[in-house]
């Protein structure tokens, strides 16, 4: 039962986020200033903002950016990770010391700053937080999956498929890629929590989807002033993070623990 | 040891200047001057070229990169472009506030993490530790922005105990260090409850058990001592946390420290600034991931630092 719930809880999110136009009727981004700065009520769950805008309406549109390109950025770093950790771990020698010591140059550095980095010089949008969070996120997917190619190409059947005539390309693709799969569910359960809350932290310095388009994070550094007179404005698009990303958090711990996998083997 | 060393300082210099080479092509290859930045779009052409010639981002790549590392081999970070004060001066101003920031929290996750996360293995599947669990998880999903506006609301605006913002004495530490503790905490408390359980399998703690150990004495003494290297890599490896969380904290609190001082910069497209934390930062992160290497050597004999491979 207790499992259960961070799938239920999720998929409500995901579902809310995704219909948001039939969840609520009322618009994002219509400025109101006959309505601003109210509490909760039944009319407007979550209050409104100084500009008079619903917050629950901004909360689920807000959604789609934030989970959207927290989406986005691990499917582009299981992509890339993968890619570059199978030929990585395939083919070792020199393009495996090359790609790793590059993987080694992104994990020696503090993830944060190196995303901040990346967006500073990025003009400020959705697609510049994107490509933040995959450029630092694809190499830890990289390192683990290579240490994985590592142990099962020396299994008797790759030799076998490797005798049999089967070129790299299919060897890689239909033998070992599969035997990656678990690893690479588990991992992308363990750090999705961990893009989103890179994706508020961006959105939250002003680097990420420019006002008036709302993201979570953006919501709380717009409305921080209001933190004592108004907190509903913080509160919400907070507990929207922690809510999703702890969903996700439980999810990856559920994985791991059903596939077997350890967790300081997957720290490193 | 002497050939340990100086391998890792090889690495730390050939790593800096990876970073920088990539900071810096990143900054050459993608649109955005920092003179039409710094005066403004309505700026002369002539003004733009003046200014482009004074901050000397004109020169072709290779020469300013070369005049960059020049610098760091000077031991200087060059002027920012906006105050045209010695970025290496700021820096080595605002380093100290970071690092005190950092220790307090890094003391305050290390004790109470480790305490939480002992007490939830030892009593693997208890109350307390779905208690421990549950609050470890969620500490882990909260982004620090957000933890600490609300500790700002419940502490120093509801109940009046403590200054919402500003540099100063512990008063002035204890929410902000709080706030930068709360991820790192988690992760300590996680790691801890994980190492504390699989020692407790062992056989040897069972033949303590057996020869009638008091359970405290194995608790503290022999099953503490075993979790010391996963902890020591946690504590030492999750310090980059710190200069993740230090951006954000020092933001939110007003702390003028490294972390603002980035913040600031990137704001203003202020690069020397901008490159400065960054070296900086890279170089105190490397440093403690090598300290960190030296200490499992002294805390497991067996661990051979000096020839293995780094």
């Amino acid at each position: 039962m207790f499992k259960k719930a961070p799938f239920i809880i999720l998929s409500v999110v995901i579902f809310f986020v995704l219909f948001a136009p039939f969840v609520t009727e009322k618009d994002p981004l219509s400025i109101d200033l006959d309505r601003i700065k109210l509490a909760p009520s039944i009319d407007s769950p979550f209050g409104t903002d100084s500009k008079g805008r619903d917050v629950f309406a901004r909360v689920l549109y807000g959604g789609r950016i934030s989970l959207g390109v927290a989406f986005t950025a691990s499917a582009i770093s299981l992509i890339i990770g993968f890619s570059a950790g199978l030929i990585s771990g395939y083919f070792s020698g020199w393009i495996d010391n090359l790609l790793m010591a590059f993987v080694d140059l992104i994990l020696s550095f503090p993830s944060l700053l190196l995303a901040i980095g990346i967006s500073v010089l990025l003009p400020p949008n959705v697609f510049t937080v994107m490509f933040a969070i995959s450029f630092v996120g694809w190499a830890s997917f990289a390192r683990l999956i290579r240490g994985e190619v590592y142990k099962i190409k020396e299994i008797s059947y790759v030799d076998a498929a490797r005798s049999l005539g089967c070129g790299h390309l299919r060897i890689i693709v239909r033998h070992i890629l599969p035997q990656c799969l678990p690893l690479g569910l588990v991992l992308t359960g363990l750090k999705f929590g961990g893009y989103i809350l890179t994706e508020a932290s961006l959105s939250f310095l002003g680097l990420g989807p420019q006002p008036p388009s709302p993201s979570w994070g953006s919501m709380i550094s717009e409305n921080r002033a209001y933190i004592l007179s108004e907190p509903w404005m913080v509160f919400f698009p907070g507990l929207a993070i922690t809510v999703s990303a702890l969903c996700f958090n439980l999810i990856g711990d559920y994985l791991q623990e059903k596939f077997g996998l350890r967790q300081d083997f997957i720290k490193k | 040891m002497l050939r340990y060393l100086l391998k890792k300082i090889f690495i730390l210099f050939a790593l800096l200047a990876g970073i920088t080479f990539l900071t810096f092509s990143l900054i050459k290859a993608l649109p955005g001057d920092p003179a039409l930045g710094l005066i403004g779009k309505h700026a002369e052409e002539e003004d733009l070229k003046r200014i482009r010639k004074e901050l000397g981002v004109d020169r072709p790549f290779f020469v300013q990169y070369f005049g960059y590392i020049g610098l760091l081999a000077k031991g200087e970070f060059g002027r920012s472009y906006y105050t045209n004060r010695e970025v290496m001066d700021d820096i080595v101003q605002k380093l100290p506030n970071t690092m005190k920031l950092a220790l307090l929290a890094m003391l305050i996750a290390t004790v109470s993490g480790v305490f939480l996360g002992f007490m939830a293995g030892i009593k693997k599947d208890s109350i307390l530790d779905k208690t421990v669990s549950t609050l470890a998880v969620t500490g882990l999903s909260m982004p620090v922005f957000w933890s600490g506006l609300l500790l700002i609301l419940l502490f120093s605006l509801k109940l009046r105990y403590l200054p919402p913002s500003g540099t100063g004495g512990l008063r002035f530490m204890i929410l902000p260090a709080v706030t930068l503790a709360l991820p790192a905490l988690a992760v300590i408390a996680r790691v801890t409850r994980a190492s504390v359980i699989e020692v407790c399998e062992l056989p040897f703690v069972k033949v303590l058990d057996a020869k009638g150990l008091r359970r405290t004495r194995i608790n503290v003494i022999h099953i503490l001592k075993n979790i010391l290297i996963p902890l020591i890599t946690i504590v030492g490896l999750d310090f980059g946390s710190y200069l993740n969380g230090a951006v954000l904290t020092e933001t939110i609190f007003g702390w003028d420290g490294i972390g603002r001082f980035i913040m600031e910069g990137i704001i203003k497209r202020d690069y020397p600034v901008i490159m400065g934390c960054i070296v900086t930062g890279t170089f105190i992160f490397v440093s403690i991931n090598s300290v960190v290497d030296i200490l499992y050597h002294y805390v497991d004999p067996r661990v051979s630092v000096y020839g293995k491979s780094v």
